[in-house]
């Protein structure tokens, strides 16, 4: 670090990075929460276990290649090679890939990432719970968590990234990139994993299964919303110098930016998260009709359906756009259960992925012509670009790799857990010791009180 | 044409002031939006209304009563 201003804008950048991490747990945690109050008694450890251990498996791997790809891939395959000279200082046995006195930067860049690559694939284990064998949701969490999102974002959330340079690709704080990916990838393995037992009727009539814990559902999601501020400000450089950037902006102003590099502030997103979560709920109560889980959700899907243009957008536009976006995710979710016969047990289809798709979309209209880029001879955002990112993020990169990884994990006979042990509930079937060991003790202390305590007259 | 007025980055940023989309059109944009809030009061209004009588509808059925307030 040369000169005291370097030293402590690095250090500053470094603590910045530091803290969106830590804030960005709390969406895990609240994933969890939102996850074991969503379902039934029989099915908590099991579900608490199957999210759980997406912490770990996706760092590991996130670590070894994960990061990797975000530096090698902006270009690969289709408008150039790998990119090896950045890829090499982000390979797991790189000198940056550890403590080193000359980067304090990699290290919480790199789990800045990572907490999005969690995410994604905790958005998938959400929508799979009480039927899915966790072996196989734990290899699609490494599949979404640090190959399929991480690609996506070296595509089209990287500087240097093909779709932002010939699409004008616009996707600021992750509507596509994190959103409608892991929605489109939970789709394709609802797709094949099938509903639970008794979701639907005869007839087809889909039956509601309410949650267990309505109380940790509201706090689960109240942390996601808390999480979701770290995500926000983790998604942006907090200052830098036109010099620094390397692009076309003249003069030594410095700014703060999106992850594009181009100008945005701390404030604006701000204004704007706070915004399209009201106008998420707001719709939501309306269109739920005051349906509390939907309209909790839905400032969720107004957020997300925002996300994109939040770097940009007047308050007033991401409020409405969430709106918007908010109303279209909820008769879509309802038509596509109704018409398809798919469960998805927590709606994250519909608030991650149709939201992000909306969002995407809206977005290339109401930002249509703005630079995406600070560097000389990117497409500017539009709204054809902006389709085709959403196709590429919710089908190419998310339903079709699931889909097929979900066929063959079928076709193997490892997806889905057998019936019988779906009716008894999986804390049974894996946690056993756990539930013999409570049986065990109930009788102890049952013939304890029947030879001890004698009962009043 | 750029909906933000900017068509590429090549500027001082100390000269940049507002960089959302549709600059000038900001009271329109508090008038639909003050719109769209007042809509959802008046939706409210109506629909809780509605709700309250259907729901003091059923609370003339007495046995209906005794089983809620038994239910604490």
């Amino acid at each position: 670090m040369d000169g005291n201003l370097n030293a402590l804008t690095t250090v500053f950048t470094e603590f910045y990075y530091w803290v969106t991490v830590v804030f960005m747990f709390l969406i895990h945690v609240g994933f969890c929460m939102y996850e074991v109050g969503a379902s039934r008694r029989r099915n908590h450890m099991h579900t608490l276990m199957k999210n759980v251990m997406v912490i770990p498996l996706v760092t590991v791997t996130f670590f070894f290649f994960g990061w990797w790809i975000y530096w090698a891939f902006p270009m690969f395959p289709f408008f150039g090679g790998l990119d090896l000279e950045a890829g090499a200082a982000n390979l797991p046995w790189a000198e940056t890939m550890g403590p080193n006195a000359a980067d304090r930067i990699t290290g919480v860049f790199w789990a800045a990432f990572l907490l999005f690559s969690w995410t994604a694939a905790s958005i998938v284990s959400g929508s799979v719970i009480e039927r899915i064998r966790s072996s196989a949701l734990w290899v699609h969490a490494v599949l979404i968590g640090s190959v399929w999102w991480i690609i996506d974002a070296a595509w089209g959330w990287h500087y240097g990234g093909w779709m932002v340079q010939y699409l004008g690709y616009h996707d600021a704080y992750a509507s596509g990139v994190i959103h409608a990916i892991a929605g489109g990838y939970a789709l394709g393995v609802i797709t094949v994993l099938g509903p639970r037992i008794g979701k639907f009727a005869d007839d087809g009539t889909p039956r509601d299964i309410p949650p267990h814990n309505p109380w940790m559902l509201t706090i689960g999601i109240f942390l996601i919303y808390t999480g979701f501020w770290g995500f926000y400000a983790a998604c942006n450089v907090p200052a830098i110098s036109p010099e620094a950037i390397g692009g076309q902006i003249t003069g030594d102003t410095w700014t703060a930016t999106n992850i594009y590099l181009a100008p945005t502030s701390l404030s604006a997103i701000t204004f704007n998260f706070l915004m399209s979560l009201s106008g998420g709920l707001m719709m939501a109560y309306v269109v739920s009709r005051g349906d509390a889980f939907w309209t909790f959700s839905g400032g969720l899907a107004g957020v997300i359906t925002a996300s994109a243009g939040n770097d940009l957008y007047h308050p007033i536009q991401a409020m409405l756009i969430a709106a918007a976006g908010v109303f279209i995710v909820y008769r879509l979710h309802y038509w596509v259960e109704k018409r398809f016969k798919l469960d998805d047990a927590v709606g994250a289809v519909a608030v991650h992925g149709y939201a992000g798709v909306v969002g995407l979309i809206i977005s290339g209209f109401v930002l249509w012509g703005a630079p995406s880029s600070p560097y000389e001879g990117y497409a500017a955002i539009n709204p054809l670009g902006q389709t085709l990112g959403a196709a590429i993020m919710f089908l190419g990169l998310g339903f079709i790799p699931a889909f097929v990884v979900a066929k063959m994990q079928a076709a193997a006979g490892v997806l889905r857990i057998p019936e019988e042990v779906e009716l008894q509930g999986l804390d049974y079937a894996e946690h056993h010791a756990y539930e013999d060991a409570q049986a065990e003790i109930i009788a102890a202390d049952k013939e304890f009180l029947a030879n001890k305590v004698t009962p009043a007259e | 044409m750029s909906t933000i007025g900017y068509e590429s980055w090549a500027v001082d940023m100390a000269d940049v002031g507002p960089i959302y989309p549709f600059q000038g059109s900001e009271v329109l944009m508090v008038i639909v939006g003050v719109i769209f809030w007042l809509v959802w009061h008046r939706i409210q209004f109506v629909r809780e209304g509605q709700h309250l009588e259907e729901a003091r509808q059923q609370a003339l059925d007495h046995e209906r009563i005794q089983r809620s307030v038994e239910r604490y």
